[in-house]
């Protein structure tokens, strides 16, 4: 799909190993593994609870795996080696780690209180260390990359759900990570306006050599941009592939019975679309 | 029969301990505010053995009498470590301690009131601990508690006649002084409430004006 050169040999950039995630006695994740290459466009589908937020979750380090291991660069993300013994990584591990990863949320998380443009130029500053002409020059060109560039001086609650999460994925982009997560970025949008932060994203995945994990329900999205979708039902990966393998050839009953409700959705969703559309 | 010339004969005299009780007040309040923050921080800890014992702590301090605090800052302590704080000192300390108490727990609202995603965008941007609280949490959390924060200042102003049971000299103690020497307490208690509505009305006034201002700022925020 995308031209960007990508050298699936190469070491992957992360790596879930036998990962487990408990929730109050619930296995929500079971004994996942998972690789994902440098510059790799995933795109993770699966119904509502089968843990695909968990796994981005548990690389952005917002949650701990109860057992398992995540290898970020080759390094252990959640453990570090002390006196010959492999313990639960603390706080300066996890920071170091971090600055390879970066996430989009659903509802944006933008900082109300700062400027558009000051969003995207704090962590510059306050963690990256750049100075602050040269932090505001990056985040110029990514606000304006984003198609922003004349909102800067406004705030979060001054913009557009659209506009919103268009400033949360510079804000996100402006650290350079080398692997970013899209956790249902479009869900709590107005449909008017999922079309703008998916270019936006299109965009992202053709030009930059960042690996993506997309969560996504927006099924023509994820065909267009991945370069692997997978599957995730009741906590594991049933079934993966190219995007051809997902949606033309799904192998697992649940995968079938998943894209047929989804289309089934969606075209009782246009209906309803048309019905409101002829009422008005 | 209210003596209108012994009223304004001690009117000076009443009004010039009005800036100590002022003074006590406000040292008294700063001194709540900068306890009140890392108390709020240490009762939320993860860490057990921190937020236990510190919201403990508070706890008592809070269901109990101000008057004893001040009793044991000034008559156990000098007894026991050999401590000796002036009426002053012991009084902003004593005020200071039992009011950062309750302002702890309006940090603590103010700083719950903050969505979880808020936190969870800092880790994501990989900021420190310290920056987060700095530049994350603590700037969204402060400004809505300011009017809730003022009416404590108000509270703490009118709580300042319990300082003159540890020989404060402020405005009770003095009207006390003034009333047994002429025993004419009527005029001189009477003064002394009108000067706490004169200072604390327009302060109240002030508050609630700020507290509007605060809610209209929010519902324009909300606004998309
Ligand atoms: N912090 C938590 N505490 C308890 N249970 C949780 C927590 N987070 C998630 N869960 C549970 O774990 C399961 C998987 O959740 P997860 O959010 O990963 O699913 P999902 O695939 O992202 O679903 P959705 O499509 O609805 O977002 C769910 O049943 C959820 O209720
Ligand atoms: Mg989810």
């Amino acid at each position: 799909m995308s031209q960007n050169i990508k050298n699936f040999s190469a070491e992957p950039i992360v790596r879930y190993r036998n990962v487990t995630k408990v929730f109050d006695q619930r296995v929500v994740l079971k004994r996942l593994d998972l690789d994902i290459m440098p510059g790799e466009k995933i795109a993770l589908i699966g119904p509502s609870g089968s843990g695909k937020t968990t796994i981005a979750r548990l690389l952005m380090t917002l949650e701990q795996p109860t057992s398992g291991t995540i290898e970020v660069n080759g390094e252990l993300l959640w453990h570090m080696q002390h006196k010959g013994k492999l313990i639960t990584a603390n706080e300066k591990h996890l920071h170091r780690m971090r600055s390879s990863i970066g996430m989009v949320f659903q509802h944006f998380n933008l900082f109300p209180h700062m400027t558009i443009l000051r969003n995207v130029m704090e962590a510059l500053v306050h963690v990256r260390k750049i100075p602050k002409p040269q932090a505001q020059q990056r985040a110029l060109e990514l606000l304006q990359q984003v198609g922003l560039q004349d909102h800067i001086k406004k705030y979060p609650a001054q913009l557009s759900g659209g506009q919103k999460q268009r400033v949360a994925i510079a804000r996100a982009l402006v650290m350079e990570p080398k692997i970013l997560l899209f956790d249902e970025v479009t869900s709590a949008l107005d449909p008017e306006l999922v079309g703008e932060v998916l270019d936006v994203i299109k965009g992202i995945a053709e030009k930059k050599d960042t690996a993506m994990l997309l969560i996504t329900h927006e099924m023509d999205f994820a065909r267009e941009i991945a370069d692997r979708i997978l599957f995730t039902d009741g906590g594991v990966i049933v079934e993966q592939g190219t995007p051809e393998q997902i949606f033309e050839n799904p192998q697992s009953p649940r995968l079938q019975a998943f894209l047929t409700r989804f289309l089934k959705e969606r075209q009782y969703g246009l209906a309803s679309e048309t019905a409101a559309a002829g009422a008005e | 029969m209210w003596d209108w010339n012994y009223t304004w004969e001690i009117l000076p005299q009443l009004l010039k301990v009005v800036p100590i009780t002022i003074a006590a007040t406000l040292s008294a309040f700063i001194f709540a505010c900068a306890l009140g923050a890392p108390l709020a921080m240490a009762k939320q800890s993860k860490n057990k053995w921190l937020s236990l014992p510190v919201s403990a702590i508070a706890d008592f301090i809070r269901k109990t009498p101000l008057i004893i605090q001040l009793f044991v800052l000034v008559f156990v302590l000098p007894t026991s470590i050999g401590l000796t704080l002036s009426p002053f000192v012991a009084g902003m300390i004593g005020l200071g301690i039992h009011y950062s108490t309750y302002l702890s727990e309006v940090y603590r609202s103010g700083i719950e009131a903050v969505p979880k995603g808020q936190w969870e965008a800092s880790t994501a941007l990989n900021f420190t601990k310290t920056n987060t609280w700095l530049r994350i949490i603590l700037p969204q959390s402060i400004p809505p508690t300011i009017p809730v924060m003022g009416n404590y200042l108000i509270t703490m102003f009118k709580e300042t006649p319990t300082l003159s049971a540890i020989t404060l000299v402020e405005l009770l103690m003095t009207a006390k002084t003034l009333g047994s020497s002429s025993f004419k307490y009527v005029e001189a208690l009477t003064l002394v409430g009108l000067i706490f509505l004169v200072l604390s009305y327009p302060s109240a006034l002030l508050v609630r004006a700020l507290e509007r201002r605060m809610q209209a700022r929010e519902g324009s925020a909300a606004i998309k």
